[in-house]
């Protein structure tokens, strides 16, 4: 029957293609061993978040040439994706299939406990004792129990940048050093018109940051690590920030409708006013000193106007008062991914490299000696007190990965719309650590 | 020459196969042969669309049930069978409460607010005048536009002391001013104005088709036997759009559950995460994606299909049986 044979043939088809297909899939399974580095061409695949044209993607693109150069026998695949998507949707989805890249973003923190617990980490612990060395306490980030499994090449605490002439103008002495002196500055503001601080509640993170400020200042240092390890928040510190930070809120020290309003990246953003002096503060990370830029109109004024604080202390409380908030970018390895990408992650942050990106202004280098670069008043206000700082907290959505994260960050911006409450945010954490 | 070829067929086969290039040679089918060769060729012309279906539609709509059933953040495979948990769950959370009462307000807003606009408005550009096919064109031009720039459009307009405050505050209409993307008992009906806004040409340009199907001898008729504008309005045209509208509202319906896009991109994460603006989709894509919570994200994805098909199913058994089952008399006849 002619028919019979024609169906054959689909069915031959068919079955060839998804031979192919599944053929096509496959390959790259081969891991060499240390001391057969350099030797076989390997293709290292990179995910990363810069994604958008700039000096970041450009950046990248060089890095990559430049370690391409120096050993001929590495390719090296990259993609830049944009943040929320790669965090989201790509990299989850590509860790769950035999094939994820080889070297990609990561941020450290709970969400990388996670992957290490589902083993989709190489640790390179015993290759990269020299460069956590350089780094210092802050590469704990990327570490799980003890072990290191990726390294970051950008990090940076968090604090208050302000407009050095409306402090003067409103007859500040100098930058608080506690929050009653904050509170007292909020009060002067008002007196000559100024909004005292903006906040960029409609994105959710910049308001909660607050909540994570007053937590820092409430808890001790062991409370902390205990949460972010266990997500166990028992203790009274968690519901006493929210009361603080209720408290700061009643003070009305933010601008009008601020829970619609963005935090960065335009003219009506909180980053926005104050880059265009219509607000005096802005709580925000070491990264703020680029993005005020893009959004200000006077590129100049701004760089005379802008100054730097770090997060002011509490009387009389548990938490370590040099203690601050931070957090960066980095990098880490797939399980099965060749030894090279071991050794192309050591180059990106080694002191060279580093010097080059700290030449950027998008973000503070982690390599010791490279950050003479930076020549931003404001900046070098940032990377002193990073160096001061005893103890740095990743930002707590980080730390205690996106599940609680998200639950912790609505429950705050409650209170900041009026409708939530500090015991709120602790129930919602608990049962978020419970979904 | 198909035509010659085909009418020279002794099986008389309509297709255009090679088979039907050759007839000489051929021995005439018997009927259940050609029977069969009918099925072979439904099946060789579906088969494409049907893999295609069945893998993009029918496979990840059983992996969503699938998922739904775990505990399960995204990292590693679902281990950790909960059951329907994750169902119990979403209806004890009071902002997926928020977020299926928003996609009420916006289903039935929808109906209530469009559907008189654009049959008010296609009746008018039904009528002869010069200029028509302009109005025609810009009232369609929302429609067309990308829903992300229509977002972030509006999201502009709106912001506090932007063009709608500053147009108010010119007209002395002052106190009107809200904090239209922040107030969270406004927002809802902010977004309702700015989805209708979109889609109202949409129904217009349906009801326009609709309206060149209203056969001109009736009207005349009409006319002729002294009805007035309205009454053949309300008597012949609007009978005849039945089917139109119906199809509207159903189309309508379907879109406002299932709305995101617009939403998304207008209002802030903030004040959806508070319920104000959330919707079943932002919801599950703010628990699913953002809260990495995968499982839970499948279970709200699925409720949100179950809810959409009963409501389709609903419509489809009340509202459009006159109308379907128009269709298969007349293929009966035939």
């Amino acid at each position: 029957m002619p028919i019979k044979r024609r169906t054959g043939a689909v069915f031959a088809l068919l079955t060839t293609s998804a031979l192919l297909a599944a053929g096509c899939s496959g390959g790259d399974g081969e891991t060499p061993s240390a001391d057969e580095l350099y030797k076989n061409p390997v293709t290292l695949t990179w995910w990363h978040n810069a994604s958008q044209d700039g000096p970041g993607k450009t950046y990248w693109e060089k890095v990559a040439k430049d370690f391409s150069a120096l050993h001929p026998t590495v390719t090296i695949k990259q993609e830049g994706i944009e943040t929320n998507q790669l965090q989201r949707t790509r990299l989850p989805a590509a860790l769950l299939t035999s094939d994820p890249p080889d070297i990609f973003q990561a941020w450290g923190g709970g969400e990388m406990r996670e992957q290490v617990e589902a083993d989709y980490l190489k640790d390179v612990t015993e290759q990269t004792k020299t460069e956590v060395g350089g780094i210092g306490k802050a590469a704990e980030i990327w570490a799980v129990d003890g072990k290191q499994y990726g390294l970051p090449y950008k990090l940076g605490i968090e604090g208050i940048w302000y407009n050095k002439e409306m402090f003067a103008r409103a007859g500040i002495a100098g930058p608080p050093t506690t929050f009653d002196e904050l509170n007292d500055a909020v009060t002067k503001l008002k007196a000559i018109n100024v909004v005292p601080i903006a906040v960029g509640a409609g994105d959710k993170w910049p308001a909660a940051h607050w909540w994570y400020n007053f937590a820092l200042r409430a808890c001790s240092v062991d409370t902390l690590k205990k949460a972010s390890v266990e997500t166990v928040f028992d203790d009274p510190c968690f519901t006493k920030a929210g009361q603080d930070l209720k408290a700061f809120i009643d003070t009305k020290p933010f601008q009008n409708n601020f829970i619609a309003t963005p935090g960065q990246n335009d003219p009506t953003s909180a980053n926005g006013l104050l880059a265009n002096g219509k607000a005096a503060m802005e709580l925000m990370g070491d990264w703020n000193r680029g993005t005020l830029d893009t959004v200000a109109a006077d590129k100049a004024a701004l760089g005379k106007f802008i100054g730097w604080f770090p997060v002011p202390a509490i009387a009389n409380s548990a938490g370590d008062p040099k203690a601050a908030l931070g957090g960066g970018d980095g990098f880490a390895c797939a399980k099965n991914a060749p030894a090279e990408c071991v050794e192309f992650l050591k180059y990106i942050v080694s002191p060279e490299v580093q010097k080059e990106y700290a030449g950027l202004n998008i973000g503070l280098p982690v390599a010791k000696g490279s950050e003479s670069v930076i020549a931003d008043t404001a900046l070098k206000s940032v990377l002193e007190a990073t160096a001061n700082t005893t103890y740095l907290q990743l930002w707590l959505d980080t730390a205690f990965g996106s599940t609680v994260g998200q639950a912790m960050n609505d429950s705050i911006v409650a209170i900041f719309a009026g409708s939530g409450s500090p015991e709120k945010v602790v129930e919602a954490m608990k049962q978020a650590a419970r979904k | 020459m198909t035509s010659i070829n085909q009418t020279l067929d002794p099986a008389g086969g309509a297709s255009a196969s090679p088979a039907g290039l050759r007839p000489a040679r051929r021995r005439p089918f018997s009927r259940a042969a050609e029977n069969r060769r009918k099925w072979y060729e439904i099946i060789g012309l579906t088969t494409p669309a049907i893999i295609v279906y069945v893998m993009f539609v029918l496979v990840p709509m059983g992996f969503a049930v699938y998922y739904s059933l775990f505990r399960w953040r995204g990292v590693g495979p679902p281990t950790e069978f909960v059951g329907l948990d994750n169902y119990t769950l979403a209806f004890q959370d009071p902002i997926f409460l928020d977020a299926l009462r928003n996609n009420a307000i916006i289903v039935v807003g929808s109906l209530l607010i469009q559907g008189p606009i654009a049959l008010a408005v296609a009746l008018l550009l039904n009528r002869r005048f010069r200029g028509r096919t302009v109005f025609r064109l810009l009232v369609f031009v929302p429609y067309v536009l990308a829903e992300v720039t229509v977002g972030i459009m509006w999201k502009l307009i709106l912001t506090d002391g932007g063009t709608v405050d500053a147009l108010l505050r010119s007209l002395g209409l002052g106190s009107l001013v809200q904090a239209w993307l922040a107030d969270l008992n406004v927002v809802i009906w902010t977004l309702l104005l700015v989805l209708t806004w979109k889609y109202v040409g949409f129904a217009i340009i349906l009801l326009l088709a609709g309206l060149s199907n209203v056969p001109h001898e009736l009207t005349e008729a009409a006319e002729i036997d002294g009805a007035n504008w309205w009454q053949i309005q309300r008597h012949i045209t609007l009978p005849l759009l039945g089917p139109t509208i119906r199809i509207w509202m159903f189309l309508s319906i379907i879109g406002s559950l299932q709305v995101f896009d617009v939403i998304w991109v207008t209002s802030v994460p903030a004040v959806r995460s508070l319920g104000a603006s959330a919707t079943m989709a932002t919801y599950m894509v703010d628990n699913g994606f953002f809260a990495r919570l995968w499982g839970y994200g499948n279970a709200v994805a699925v409720i949100l299909f179950v809810i959409s098909f009963v409501a389709a199913l609903l419509f489809q058994r009340f509202l459009l049986r006159r109308d379907i089952e128009g269709a298969i008399t007349t293929r009966r006849v035939n």
